[in-house]
């Protein structure tokens, strides 16, 4: 299967998801368009980082159908790991590999899936730690950095095996304020150099500043969806109004 | 108004001698006591010192068959812990059955049934005679099969203890389930692995003495041969004791050493 232009960078259709008899996606159908900046709202629970880590096969939905980049997301191996080259994803958590050092955790998926040497890795790697502000760090242990310093460099990681797709899966959630802005800085320029996104968070300055829509979910659905001016500023849904008059103080 | 009085000086309270004394690690002062007791009691007494002398020929055996048991236990144990996480149904299934028949029954008695009963019967199954493999190599097999399938559930911990965001991160960066077990999971599993492995190892040692009932002249087989013609079961005990005791210390001594070193390391 081959994308043309008018094929949609990700397309999600009919999609559900349970755990036992927790139904954590209901028929969710979305489309993601190439360049554009998709950002997931909703109340904890109601699916939006299912639907998230669905798109790279870290969930297997039991029904419905997944397509990145004209890839069909099967059960293929083959095709599982054509998609997860091509789609970066960034925990709420960091998920940095404690044992290496800042360069090493950019670098090792570089050489072991994109065979790339060690010194053109490295290379990349240390114009990476430049671009997120960080190229200082390089030889560093994750666990000499701080939060906000170690998404930063999760975000170097996935960048590094340029990806046409990033995933954020509430990124800055488990910082600590003050190292928020740092974060959704490299954030906020990577949309501007027209990176496909789908960001799950709550941060509605940089849903102002660069979303080009919102989706807002609720019990496994996407209730609502529109440009973020619209969902912030006049609601149409209930349940969209209620849960914005919470987190909008 | 400032509030920049003078602020008297606090100074760390020296430790005093009760609290060194109270860190002192006297057992070992006990131990090593003990230790050296029983050398000079080598030293000076002849009989002792002959006794000593007749053990000493099984150390080079003892030393030799924990050094390859273990070796072997680990690259099987390895395995068969990959094996125990692994997300085929079969395999999983296999070294789960494995590693609870293993830890089910008496490791005397496993030392017999491999001895006896299995190595010879796949010898015959590969055409060969029942003597062709010694009592040594037998003893070898049954110790590797036995504490790979402990190592196993070492690894199984080690592997299970490093939390399922570190395989979703390799995973996500389009590495396969084994490259990032290889280059993520394994190298952070080890390194918490080390104090357990370390224990398996001084257990395996210590071990090493059942394989005496084969007739491996281990230091044990040694001593018990040496007994029953000399009839001095104290001197021989006490010395083949003060033998084991001695090597678990240096083996304990060392890996607390070397964990600290693998600690400083990071």
């Amino acid at each position: 299967m081959v994308a043309t232009s008018a094929d949609p960078m990700i397309r999600i259709e009919n999609v559900s998801k349970f755990y036992g008899h927790f139904r954590a996606l209901d028929q969710v159908s979305l489309d993601v368009q190439a360049g554009e900046v998709l950002m997931i709202v909703g109340p904890s629970g109601s699916g939006k980082s299912t639907l998230l880590r669905c798109i790279n096969h870290l969930e297997v939905p039991d029904a419905g159908r997944i397509v990145v980049d004209g890839i069909l997301l099967d059960n293929d191996e083959k095709h599982i790991n054509a998609v997860r080259a091509e789609v970066g994803m960034v925990f709420q958590r960091f998920e940095l590999f404690p044992h290496l050092t800042v360069s090493d955790n950019i670098c090792l998926a570089q050489q072991k899936v994109r065979r790339r040497s060690r010194a053109e890795s490295q290379t990349i790697a240390r114009a990476l730690l430049e671009k997120v502000g960080i190229p200082e760090q390089a030889q560093k242990y994750p666990e000499q950095l701080s939060g906000g310093q170690q998404q930063r460099v999760a975000i170097a990681r996935a960048l590094a095996m340029q990806p046409k797709i990033m995933l954020f899966d509430e990124p800055t959630s488990a910082l600590d304020p003050e190292m928020i802005k740092e974060v959704l800085d490299v954030m906020l320029a990577l949309a501007h150099e027209g990176m496909t996104m789908v960001v799950v968070s709550h941060e509605m300055g940089f849903a102002r500043n660069a979303a080009h829509r919102v989706a807002f979910m609720d019990q496994g659905r996407i209730v609502e969806q529109g440009p973020p001016d619209k969902i912030f500023g006049t609601p149409q849904h209930d349940r969209t109004q209620l849960f914005l008059s919470r987190i909008l103080h | 108004m400032t509030v920049d009085h003078e602020r008297p000086e606090i100074q760390p309270r020296p430790r005093d001698l009760r609290a060194h004394l109270n860190e002192f690690p006297w057992w070992l002062l006990i131990i090593l006591s003990v230790i050296g007791y029983m050398v000079v009691r080598i030293i000076v007494d002849p009989i002792y010192r002959n006794i000593f002398n007749t053990i000493l020929q099984g150390l080079s055996t003892t030393l030799y068959v924990t050094a390859i048991s273990f070796v072997f236990a680990l690259i099987f144990g390895l395995f068969l812990g990959l094996g125990r996480v692994s997300t085929n149904v079969i395999l999983r299934n296999l070294s789960i059955t494995y590693i609870e028949f293993i830890r089910g029954v008496p490791m005397l008695v496993l030392i017999f049934t491999i001895s006896y009963a299995v190595v010879p019967l796949l010898a015959r199954t590969f055409g060969l005679s029942n003597n062709a493999i010694s009592l040594t190599s037998r003893a070898i097999i049954a110790l590797v099969l036995i504490y790979g399938a402990y190592i196993a559930e070492v690894f199984r911990a080690g592997i299970e203890a490093i939390g399922r965001g570190q395989m979703e991160a390799g995973r996500s960066l389009g590495m396969s389930r084994w490259q990032t077990m290889r280059y993520v999971m394994l190298p952070q599993a080890t390194r918490n692995m080390l104090p357990a492995l370390g224990n398996d190892l001084i257990a395996l040692l210590k071990d090493t003495s059942l394989v005496s009932v084969l007739g491996v002249r281990e230091i044990t087989q040694v001593s018990r041969l040496s007994v029953s013609t000399s009839f001095r079961y104290e001197e021989t005990y006490f010395i083949l004791t003060l033998f084991y005791l001695s090597m678990t210390l240096v083996l304990s001594l060392l890996l607390q050493w070397i964990q600290r070193r693998a600690k400083i390391k990071r």
